[in-house]
């Protein structure tokens, strides 16, 4: 079997590459969102002040 | 249950816990998408489309998991007032979203070669849009009210009435006249699937389930970390922090003890 014919994937290509397609954008977006609130909260925090060096701790 | 409802501790353990969830995710969608999409084989009568399965399934189970996540999530916030339950419900919130969307365009996708139809409005079918509408219901509550504490309890009501769609989800198939097949996998006898085809649908779910857990954890801890930094700018300058968050939508007086 050649990499053409795999990747029609038996005539429903039109089908099964945008459910993947649609699963990676989707996993990586929401995953990169998250990523990029937590470096900035923890940025921020780093900024004004370390946790561990609160005296309220 | 409670040692690990503290938020420092929950910070604590995340801090931890957080790189094997990546890595275990990372590795199962690996091995996963290798199972899915080379090492298994086309169905005898659906063809290469059952790969469209290896997404679909798995998603609409995360999916699931998550809505009853951020109903007891919210349940607890409701009785117990935990500051870490509400933390818990928001920040798994969009990640059953994102599962509920992917189920429904992967089952669209596979129902037209299938069904000859991208959409019925049979009861698996309908009863999945709704918890795709209570998602974004609940996240547009919890945005709806310049007190913050306010709208995590409007949405936590929300979330937890909303429940009585799980089992209408799970069992319509049985309930009512429906295009969707019936359970396969959970059921009395054992699955009724070829292994070949269980081992990468098993794998994705996995991958899936550890994805939930880093994300949430992830939010999670940004949230915490955010609560605790307004408090730590609060203390410093209580009046024009007050006026500033007032501005932005952030509560501080309820949320602010969060972190500490």
């Amino acid at each position: 079997m050649n990499l053409a014919q795999y990747f029609a994937m038996g005539g429903y290509a039109a089908f099964i590459w945008p459910s993947y397609a649609l699963a990676v954008l989707l996993l990586i977006g929401v995953f990169l969102l998250a990523q990029r609130r937590l470096n900035a909260a923890e940025t921020a925090l780093g900024r004004d002040g370390d946790p561990a060096k609160d005296p309220e701790q | 249950m409670h040692r690990f409802a503290n938020p420092g501790r929950f910070l604590r353990i995340a801090d931890r816990v957080l790189p094997w969830l990546g890595a275990a995710t990372l590795l199962g969608f690996v091995l996963g998408l290798y199972f899915a999409l080379i090492g298994s084989p086309p169905d005898y009568q659906q063809g290469e489309t059952v790969r469209i399965m290896y997404v679909h399934v798995p998603a609409a189970w995360i999916a699931m998991f998550a809505y009853c996540w951020v109903g007891a999530a919210s349940a607890a916030a409701l009785i117990w007032r935990h500051p870490l339950a509400d933390v818990a419900a928001e920040a798994a919130s969009p990640v059953g979203a994102a599962f509920t969307l992917l189920a429904l365009v992967s089952g669209s996708l596979w129902g037209r070669p299938m069904w000859g139809a991208y959409w019925v409005w049979d009861a698996r079918l309908t009863s999945f849009l709704l918890l795709l509408f209570l998602y974004l219901g609940h996240l547009a509550l919890l945005n709806a009210f310049d007190d913050k504490s306010r709208g995590r309890r409007s949405a936590a009501v929300l979330a937890v009435v909303g429940l009585i769609n799980v089992p209408i989800i799970k069992f319509s198939v049985d309930w009512w006249n429906t295009l969707h097949q019936p359970a396969s996998i959970l059921k009395m006898g054992g699955p009724s699937i070829d292994p070949a085809m269980l081992r990468p649908l098993l794998i994705m779910a996995v991958a899936c389930q550890c994805y939930f857990f880093l994300v949430t954890f992830m939010r999670m801890r940004a949230m915490l970390l955010e609560a605790r930094q307004r408090n730590l700018a609060y203390r410093r300058n209580p009046v024009t922090t007050r006026t500033r968050q007032t501005m932005a939508g952030g509560g501080s007086a309820n949320s602010g003890s969060v972190g500490t």
